[in-house]
């Protein structure tokens, strides 16, 4: 039993490691489309733009890790306790209720801006409300798993991740209403640009969560067969 | 003998649940080096400041961008 945690342990540390970097190299591509639209509203200073090509790596990547870090705990917890659905299975769910989660539910609210959207001066009102809303979120998911596994029992699976949805869905919508409307979009901004650019956001945040899951489900079965191999021989 | 027949049939798969016990310094320690993590590549240099100067904020201000992050 000890060296089955031991060994569990280890199959989430291996996935961890060895998931990240795939990942970092999906962000890398996508980095490169993102930054293309990026540079269009912000032309000047073109001293920094290698910097910015470096940089964009930089802080993609390690947001990549942290959330990798944080997903492998998440699924370290969610094994066998909210489902005994095979590990790819479960990887693919995780990373669908995150990007629901950090992703979409705010980014209705507070949407990504590029360059030259938004006033200097609303900057701390602005982070306050997004991070905000983000712990909103994540709280609220979390009561709905919970209350959609406590509903499971009487309306069966469907019904309860329907209700869960539902749940979720009116915390989030509710708290969202109450909180400040920022809208700081110049007059003469193209429309054209602003969608483009918040269309990027979201395909750079699908394409780092949709990685992540699958990349991670992948590797933990791979490591769990490599694992049973080794203990049977 | 009961083992090898066991062997040949298709076994339920066992999940291994790993126990809180083992599971919360992890969640603490990485977790809270994430967050501080993405902290430094959301926030940093902009609402609010730990280190001096705007050099994190410019490096990493095309990801915060695009990643959705308020930024100036």
């Amino acid at each position: 039993m000890l060296v089955g945690l031991v060994a569990g342990l280890l199959v989430f540390a291996f996935a961890r490691c060895a998931g990240e970097p795939q990942v970092d190299r999906a962000i890398a591509f996508e980095a490169g489309a993102g930054q293309a639209r990026d540079e269009a509203p912000e032309p000047e200073m073109v001293s920094r733009k290698i910097q910015r090509g470096i940089g964009l790596l930089t802080g993609v990547v390690v947001y990549g890790a942290a959330l990798g870090g944080i997903f492998g705990l998440v699924f370290a917890y969610a094994r066998g306790r909210l489902s005994v659905a095979r590990p790819r299975v479960l990887a693919a769910w995780l990373a669908a209720i995150g990007f629901v989660t950090l992703v979409l539910a705010p980014s209705l609210k507070y949407p990504a801006n590029p360059p030259a959207v938004g006033n200097p001066e609303t900057i701390g009102v602005r982070t306050g409300a997004y991070f905000f809303l983000i712990a909103i979120s994540i709280l609220a998911s979390t009561l709905a798993v919970k209350v959609g596994r406590r509903l499971s029992g009487t309306f069966g699976t469907w019904y309860a991740t329907l209700l869960a949805a539902l749940f979720y869905v009116l915390v989030v919508g509710l708290c969202g209403h109450f909180l400040p409307t920022m809208d700081e979009v110049p007059a003469n901004f193209p429309a054209s640009l602003l969608w483009k650019f918040r269309i990027a956001s979201w395909e750079t945040q699908a394409v780092l969560w949709g990685s992540l899951g699958l990349l991670f489900g992948w590797l933990t079965e791979r490591a769990e067969g490599m694992a049973t191999t080794h203990a049977k021989g | 003998m009961a083992q090898s027949a066991a062997g040949s049939i298709a076994q339920p798969v066992t999940v291994l649940v790993i126990p809180l016990r083992d599971w919360m310094p992890w969640a603490l320690f990485g977790g809270l080096l994430m967050l501080l993590l993405i902290y430094f590549v959301g926030a940093e240099q902009g609402a609010t400041s730990l280190l001096q100067g705007r050099a994190v904020h410019e490096f990493v201000h095309d990801s915060r961008h695009l990643l959705g992050f308020p930024c100036h």
